[in-house]
C-alpha cells in the first residue's frame, strides 16, 4: 500500500485524491464509497496519473475501470439513503428539533436564574447559561449549576445539528417545497399535514391556515374573524409584504406551496417553472403595492 | 458522411427514411435504433440541437468530459457514446437513479450525485485538465456555476453550455437574461460562439467558450 500519492503530506485527506491509501485490492470497497460520497478538495488534480503513481491502479485504463465501479455504487448508496430520508424522517426531525429548543430554552432559564443567586453576575437565557457552563465551581451546589447550564448548552446544540439535519434532508423528501418555503418551513408544513401525501391532498385555502388552527377554530365558533394565514406568515412573501396585500400574498403562496407539495408527492422532481411562477405572482403583488403609493 | 461539425462518434444516419444524428451504444429512453446506432432526439437534448444546428462545439470525439445536470442521462449517454472518460454530476435522486441505468452498461462513463455548484465536493474524484465541460443546470445561476467549473477545464478546452432563459428571470426578456449570462461568464472564459436553440427549445443559448 502506498500513501505517498499525490506529493502531498501523509496526513493530509483534504485535498487528496478518494482512492488515497486504499490498496489496489478491490477490498475497501466502503471505504471508497465514503470517500466518494463525503471526501472534498478545492482543486481537482490529474487523478489517473496519480493513481498510477502511487500503486492504486496498474494503468488509466484500470483506474477508470476501478473509478466506474466506485462511483456507481457509491451513488447508488447516495440515492438509496436519500430516499430513505422520507417524510416521516422529516417530522420527527423537526419535532425532535422544536422539543431541544423548547427544554433547551426552559432549562436555560432556570440555570441563570439558579447561577445568578450563586455567581456575582450572570446574562439571562441561553447565553447566560454558555457563560456559566464554562465555569470552575466549587462546592456541590455549584457544580450541580454548572452542570444543569452544560445540560441547556447540549441541548440547543442538539438543536442546530437537528436543523442541520433539516436542512440537508428536506431538499431531499420535498425538492419543490424545500425551494419554496425553505426546509424549515417545509418540514413544518408536512408536519402538521401529517406527512407530504395528505398535505399533497389538502386544498390550498387549508394549506394557507396550517398552524392556525386554533384561530381557525375560534372563526368557526363564531368568536373571530377568520385566520389569513397560519405557519406560512414566517415565509418572507408574507411577511415581506404590507399589511393590506398579506392577505392575498398568503392566498397566492399557499396555492404554490400546494403544488409543489402535490408535484413532489406525485413526481418528485425539481419543477423550476412553479418556482418562476410564484416570483411573477408575488413581483406582480408587489408591483400593485408600488402603484398604489 | 463526413460533417465538420460533427465530432467522431456522432453521425447522421437514417432511421425509417428519417436522417438523424445517432450515436453508437444501448439505447437510453425508447429511441429508434438501428443495429449499434440509437438515434439522438434533438428535442430532448440540448447538446443534440446544438449539433443539429450546426454550431461548432470543438468537441471532436473521445475527449475527456464533464457533464453538468445530467439528469436521467438521456444527453450525458450519448456523449459518452463518442467521448472518452464521462464524469456526469446529477444533484436531484430521483433521475440519478435512471441515470444509473445509463451508466451501468458504459464503462467510462462516471455518475455522481453532487451538486454543480459546490466543486468542492467532487473535485477529489474528476481529474483536473478535462477537455470539455458540458453543462445543462436550467436553474438559477447558470453562468456561475460554469464559472465554478472552470477549475476543471484545460486551458484549451472547452464549455458547451446551455442556458434557460426562464430559470433565470420569467419576466425579462431572454436577450437580456442571455447578455448577463454571457457577461456572468466573461469572468471565466473567453466567449467564442452563441446560437439562439428556438428550433427545438423555447427561449435557450447555446454558449461555446474556452478558459480566459
Ligand atoms: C434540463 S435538466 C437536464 C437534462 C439533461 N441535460 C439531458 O439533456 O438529458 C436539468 C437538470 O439539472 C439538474 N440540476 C439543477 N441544478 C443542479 C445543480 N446545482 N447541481 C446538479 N444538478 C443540477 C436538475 O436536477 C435537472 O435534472
Amino acid at each position: 500500500m502506498s500513501d505517498t500519492d499525490a506529493g502531498s503530506g501523509p496526513d493530509d485527506d483534504r485535498d487528496a485524491g478518494w482512492f488515497r491509501g486504499l490498496r489496489s485490492e478491490a477490498d475497501d470497497a466502503d471505504t471508497a464509497h465514503e470517500r466518494i460520497a463525503a471526501g472534498e478538495a478545492a482543486t481537482p488534480r490529474d487523478w489517473p496519473r496519480l493513481a498510477v503513481d502511487s500503486g492504486f491502479a496498474e494503468s488509466a485504463s484500470a483506474y477508470y475501470d476501478r473509478l466506474h465501479e466506485a462511483t456507481t455504487q457509491a451513488t447508488r448508496e447516495a440515492v438509496r439513503e436519500r430516499e430513505r430520508a422520507d417524510d416521516k424522517q422529516l417530522i420527527h426531525t423537526v419535532r425532535a428539533m422544536d422539543d431541544c429548543e423548547r427544554v433547551a430554552n426552559e432549562l436555560a432559564e432556570r440555570a441563570a436564574e439558579w447561577a445568578g443567586s450563586l455567581f456575582e453576575e450572570t446574562d439571562a437565557g441561553l447565553a447566560g447559561a454558555r457563560a456559566v457552563a464554562e465555569r470552575e465551581p466549587s462546592g456541590d451546589l455549584e457544580r450541580r449549576a454548572v452542570s444543569v447550564s452544560a445540560r441547556a448548552v447540549d441541548l440547543a446544540d442538539e438543536r442546530d445539528a437537528l436543523s442541520a439535519t433539516i436542512e440537508r434532508i428536506a431538499p431531499a423528501v420535498a425538492p419543490n417545497l424545500a425551494a419554496m418555503a425553505g426546509p424549515e418551513l417545509a418540514a413544518r408544513l408536512i408536519a402538521l399535514a401529517g406527512g407530504l401525501e395528505p398535505l399533497a391532498k389538502k386544498p390550498s385555502g387549508t394549506v394557507q391556515v396550517l398552524g392556525a388552527e386554533d384561530a381557525l377554530f375560534a372563526h368557526l365558533s363564531g368568536r373571530a374573524p377568520s385566520p389569513k394565514h397560519g405557519i406560512i406568515y414566517t415565509h418572507e412573501f408574507v411577511r415581506g409584504t404590507r399589511p393590506a396585500d398579506r392577505g392575498s400574498a398568503a392566498r397566492a403562496l399557499a396555492g404554490k406551496l400546494t403544488l409543489a407539495a402535490r408535484v413532489d408527492h406525485y413526481a418528485g422532481e425539481y419543477r423550476e417553472q412553479l418556482h418562476a411562477d410564484l416570483r411573477d405572482r408575488m413581483e406582480a403583488i408587489g408591483a400593485r403595492a408600488e402603484a398604489d403609493e | 458522411m463526413s460533417d465538420p461539425a460533427l465530432p467522431d462518434g456522432v453521425e447522421r444516419r437514417s432511421f425509417d427514411g428519417e436522417t438523424r444524428l445517432a450515436t453508437r451504444g444501448p439505447p437510453v429512453y425508447g429511441e429508434p435504433t438501428d443495429g449499434e446506432w440509437r438515434a439522438w432526439d434533438p428535442e430532448r437534448s440540448k447538446l443534440g440541437g446544438m449539433f443539429e444546428l450546426g454550431v461548432d462545439t470543438g468537441l471532436t470525439g473521445g475527449e475527456t468530459v464533464v457533464y453538468l445536470g445530467a439528469a436521467a442521462g438521456t444527453t450525458v449517454s450519448h456523449v459518452a457514446d463518442f467521448a472518452g472518460p464521462t464524469y456526469a454530476v446529477e444533484f436531484a435522486p430521483r433521475p440519478t437513479r435512471e441515470l444509473l441505468d445509463a451508466a451501468a452498461p458504459r464503462p467510462r462513463l462516471f455518475p455522481l450525485l453532487k451538486d454543480a455548484r459546490k466543486p468542492d465536493t467532487y473535485a477529489h474524484v474528476v481529474e483536473a485538465d478535462v477537455d470539455a465541460i458540458v453543462q445543462d443546470v436550467a436553474t438559477r445561476g447558470q453562468a456561475t456555476v460554469a464559472v465554478r467549473n472552470a477549475r476543471f477545464l484545460a486551458d484549451d478546452g472547452r464549455l458547451v453550455l446551455s442556458v434557460k432563459a426562464r430559470s433565470e428571470d420569467v419576466t425579462a426578456d431572454p436577450e437580456t437574461v442571455f447578455d448577463d449570462v454571457v457577461s456572468t461568464l466573461e469572468e471565466a472564459y473567453e466567449v467564442l460562439d452563441t446560437a439562439r436553440l428556438d428550433r427545438f427549445h423555447e427561449d435557450h443559448l447555446g454558449v461555446v467558450a474556452t478558459p480566459r
